[in-house]
């Protein structure tokens, strides 16, 4: 290389390498273009192509497909959605294993593709009937083919999808063991409506009303539909009302008899308090002090106080399982009785769907509809079913707070040890060792961040705060263990190296000339940082900010350590005193792909989920940069001189 | 009317040989001692600021060697000399902004209207609010027009909005700025063209009522209308304000300034009434270079 270069056009002003092509190539840097272009396009084709597999898998995932009912030829039969499709080489076992009577026509199509064969993966649903969630179906299995009209797709509150076709829809009106003379009365009611039938339950039998013996005792009035289409009508009409009721029951559940629980907690708490109190002054001024004595009476006005809570809470308490309980009762009445591939009849509760459609006969609308109803759902919603189905409103939230929190908490401190470094310090080798030492800090593998976290701030300063300020909690820990707060004061220590690099160098680009502008104006130099430097700075620290933001909310190894969970019953903001609960565990995006991707027991159902909530935390961390980058661009903006 | 600082000429001053400039100029190179021609009418005028025995070394290479001047009052003094002969650092040695630099070192004093510059017991913050400076390059901060001319009353503390409105009228007055800007006080002081951005840097030199006004070449990065507009401004600014001001410019020194001061290689050479100093000057040095024959 170097040989050539010497070569290249000599001062003496004689050409001896013009008849050299190569040479000529390396002066006019033709190789070096396409080696800077060839590194960057890698570089773009990695990305582009990573985002686009994450966006293309993300993407679709919530987009409503057809249900195949396929008959294979040993009489089984399959009905889901096909999830997957692939080609593959059959062992000769397996074919062998099949049935005499097809295994000709299986061995025949396969050698027709040259030993190869396609099979689909089909999401069969209605895991509590056949044990699985998918079936492989390899296509010289399958006899036919067919889309039923009916077929609906039931997204359930718990197991999984369910399949199948619709064969009578029911409402059920409880009757006290009524005569037949009552229970034809009430029937006669009931609003009239095309295509219902009316039937009588007598002892765990379904009677016509006419059937009825008039001596029997009737514990029930049914109105069924069995025509698919009224079946999907009155599913129609019914489920919204029974949604409502549902979530009004968890409202109960969570925060009505949250509110108890904590007021009893609450209430328990100054119990303890007031022992301890009592103990301590016992131990310290001996048991017969007036002291002792005073705390005692307090311990036991706390005791009564508490029991009036517990006895009113209980009461409440009461109130409110009495309410969930109409309520469930109510919402048993509805259900749809539906014929699966594997059973006769089935019925489904309409208080465990949260979505059904006829995936067979949706209009372009109707996709559209389902698809971003889905999104909603996992937008807005609480993750059920082990997080592999709902939404993932608690997962976005943490991971936005603490992202913030972690920014607010990382960008003073490292500004201001940016400025001491750059501003005040005297260079030298104390100066240098420190900065090679941040450079390096940002080295450090983010797990050894996490064990820190662990150790310093949840054992030890949380640990010392539970000692001091909620020893009556004790030994369940408050802050002695992983919160949002500790996640975030880790996270800070991880991005700082980030902030306090970008913060020196934005500080060292401020113009020295405007600094001795504002000295020759009497400014000290504080006034100089704080007027002149820091404002210029600016857009420089929030790029520093950005790349801390951008690292810390994809982490997620330290956050396993210090307060990231699987699933967290409380969000870290709430409408309850104080309102922002630092010490609460949270659920973060990062952690949530890991737990869907690796510990799920579906890991075919949680693969499009892990796209799309990779999708989402991409899309999240873009916005929040994007957020930085635009008052970045106003602050730019202002510092931008039109003149030279 | 040729006379020099009263015994502080060490060999006499050979005016016509040309011989003897190239020695004279050969033996400061060598580092030779060297006494200034002064002129005798500087010894009438009141005087500012005084330096002497002024001496600053960068690390171990000395930049200026025992100056001795005095900057009248009310008048506009020039300093000219070579690129390197020390003009520019004489002038950030007046408000010690050369402090900044690490390592700097400096022997001999200045006074201001009598009072110590250079002495420990100096609040340095407080002598420069005595002065104002306008750099070679402007240097408006990023910050509104008017908040840029209060700058200075600004970090003293100054609330008044009243005070400040009547302070940056008047500084923008003074440096012929007001009828430009004053519907556009609060936009950004960046938007301004260079020349005025040169202004604007003399209007907050001037807010906080200077008693000398420094300029470190404050024409040399604007196109010849603005720097007409500055040099009209230097003349109406004298007799209110001394003006201290270093420039490269020849001309320019000689359409501004009252008194002129050649340095070269760190030390004073001549200083006297421009027009003696440009035409008959009393050392061949200095009409060699006003000339253009070196330098």
């Amino acid at each position: 290389m170097s040989a050539k270069t010497d070569r290249l056009p000599s001062a003496s002003g004689k050409r001896r390498g013009s008849s050299d092509g190569s040479a000529t190539l390396l002066a006019h840097g033709e190789p070096m273009v396409w080696l800077t272009g060839g590194g960057l396009a890698l570089a773009v084709v990695m990305i582009v192509g990573l985002l686009g597999l994450v966006v293309y898998q993300g993407i679709f995932t919530f987009l409503p497909v057809p249900v195949v009912r396929s008959e294979l030829h040993d009489g089984r039969v399959h009905m889901g959605e096909v999830t997957r499709r692939e080609s593959y080489r059959p062992a000769a076992s397996v074919i062998d294993s099949m049935p005499e009577a097809i295994q000709e026509r299986a061995r025949a199509e396969v050698a027709a593709t040259d030993g190869w064969a396609k099979r689909r993966l089909v999401r069969t649903g209605n895991f509590e009937l056949s044990g699985e969630h998918f079936d492989w179906v390899s296509d010289y299995e399958v006899a036919r083919d067919r889309f039923p009209e009916w077929a609906l797709v039931i997204e359930r509150v718990t197991w999984g999808r369910f399949y199948g076709e619709p064969v009578a829809f029911e409402i059920e009106h409880r009757l006290e063991k009524a005569t037949s003379a009552e229970a034809q009365a009430f029937a006669g009611l009931l609003h009239p409506a095309a295509g219902r039938e009316l039937r009588f339950r007598v002892g765990g039998v379904l009677l016509a009303p006419e059937a009825v013996d008039q001596a029997a005792q009737v514990d029930a009035c049914i109105e069924i539909w069995r025509d698919p289409a009224d079946v999907w009508r009155q599913f129609g009409k019914y489920h919204g009302d029974v949604r409502k009721r549902l979530e009004r029951r968890q409202r109960l559940e969570k925060h009505d008899t949250g509110k108890v629980s904590h007021r009893s907690e609450a209430a328990r708490l100054e119990l303890r308090e007031a022992e301890i109190a009592a103990e301590k002054a016992g131990q310290r001024h001996g048991p017969d002090s007036p002291r002792t004595a005073e705390a005692r009476r307090r311990l036991e006005e706390q005791r009564v106080a508490q029991a009036a809570v517990d006895a009113e809470g209980l009461g409440e308490f009461q109130r409110i399982r009495g309410e969930i309980q109409a309520l469930n009762q109510e919402n048993a009445r509805y259900r749809m009785v539906m014929k699966t591939t594997s059973t006769a009849e089935t019925p489904v509760s309409l208080s465990d769907i949260v979505r059904a459609y006829p995936a067979n006969q949706l209009s372009l609308g109707d996709k559209i509809g389902i698809y971003f109803s889905r999104w909603g759902e996992f937008l807005a919603d609480d993750p059920r079913e082990a997080n592999m189905e709902g939404g993932v409103w608690p997962a976005i939230f943490g991971t936005v707070v603490m992202t913030l929190i972690m920014s607010m908490l990382v960008v003073p401190f490292g500004v201001l040890a940016a400025l001491y470094l750059r501003e005040y310090a005297k260079a030298g080798p104390m100066i240098s060792a420190v900065r090679i030492a941040i450079n390096n800090l940002a080295g450090v593998p983010s797990i050894v961040f996490g064990v820190f976290g662990l150790g310093f701030f949840c054992y030890l300063v949380g640990g010392s705060i539970d000692q001091l300020f909620f020893e009556a909690k004790l030994p369940s820990p408050t802050y002695g263990t992983g919160g949002i707060m500790w996640a975030s004061f880790t996270l800070a220590l991880l991005t700082l190296p980030v902030v306090i690099v970008a913060t020196e160098e934005a500080l060292s680009a401020v113009p020295s000339s405007m600094r001795e502008g504002s000295y020759a104006c009497g400014a000290s130099k504080w006034q100089t940082i704080k007027r002149i430097v820091l404002p210029r700075a600016m857009p420089g620290i929030m790029t520093g900010m950005i790349l801390a933001m951008a690292r810390g909310a994809g982490e997620v190894a330290p956050l396993m350590l210090v307060g990231a969970v699987k699933l967290a019953p409380e969000l870290p903001i709430d409408s309850v005193f104080p309102f922002l609960h630092p010490e609460r565990s949270f659920m973060h995006l990062g952690f949530h792909i890991f737990d869907l991707g690796f510990q799920s027991q579906n890991s075919e159902a949680a693969k499009p989920m892990v796209f799309t909530t990779t999708l989402l935390l991409i899309l999240i961390v873009a916005g929040l940069n994007l957020f930085a980058v635009m008052i970045r661009n106003r602050l730019r903006k202002r510092f931008q001189s039109s003149a030279f | 009317m040729m006379t020099t600082q009263t015994g502080s000429l060490e060999k006499p001053v050979d005016v016509a040989s040309p011989a003897a400039t190239g020695s004279r100029l050969q033996a400061i190179a060598r580092g030779e001692a060297f006494s200034p021609a002064i002129h005798a009418e500087l010894e009438r005028e009141q005087s500012v600021l005084d330096v002497d025995d002024f001496n600053l070394w960068y690390g171990a290479a000395q930049a200026l060697h025992n100056i001795n001047m005095k900057v009248p009052a009310g008048k506009v003094t020039s300093m000219i000399g070579p690129s390197g002969c020390g003009k520019s650092t004489l002038l950030r040695s007046v408000n010690r902004l050369n402090d900044l630099i690490d390592c700097v070192r400096v022997k001999g004093d200045m006074r201001i209207n009598g009072q110590t510059i250079y002495h420990k017991s100096v609040d340095v913050i407080e002598l420069r609010k005595r002065m104002g400076m306008v750099f070679q390059k402007s240097n408006p901060f990023p910050m509104s027009i008017y908040e840029n001319v209060v700058y200075p009353l600004r970090i003293d503390g100054e609330r008044n909005k009243a005070v400040l409105d009547e302070v940056c009228e008047r500084s923008l007055r003074g440096a012929a700025l007001w009828n430009e800007v004053k519907d556009r006080l609060q936009e950004s002081a960046l938007g301004m063209s260079g020349g005025q951005q040169q202004r604007l840097c003399i209007a907050r030199a001037i807010s906080a009522e200077p008693e000398v006004l420094l300029m470190d070449e404050p024409c040399s990065a604007l196109d010849p209308i603005a720097t007409n507009h500055i040099e009209d401004l230097i003349h109406e600014l004298k007799g209110e304000y001394t003006i201290l001001i270093v420039t490269h410019n020849m001309q320019q020194a000689a359409r501004v300034s009252d008194y002129t001061a050649f340095m070269y290689l760190g030390r004073l050479i001549e200083y006297g009434p421009t027009a003696t100093l440009f035409q008959k000057p009393i050392l061949r040095e200095t009409l060699d270079y006003v000339t253009g024959r070196f330098g």
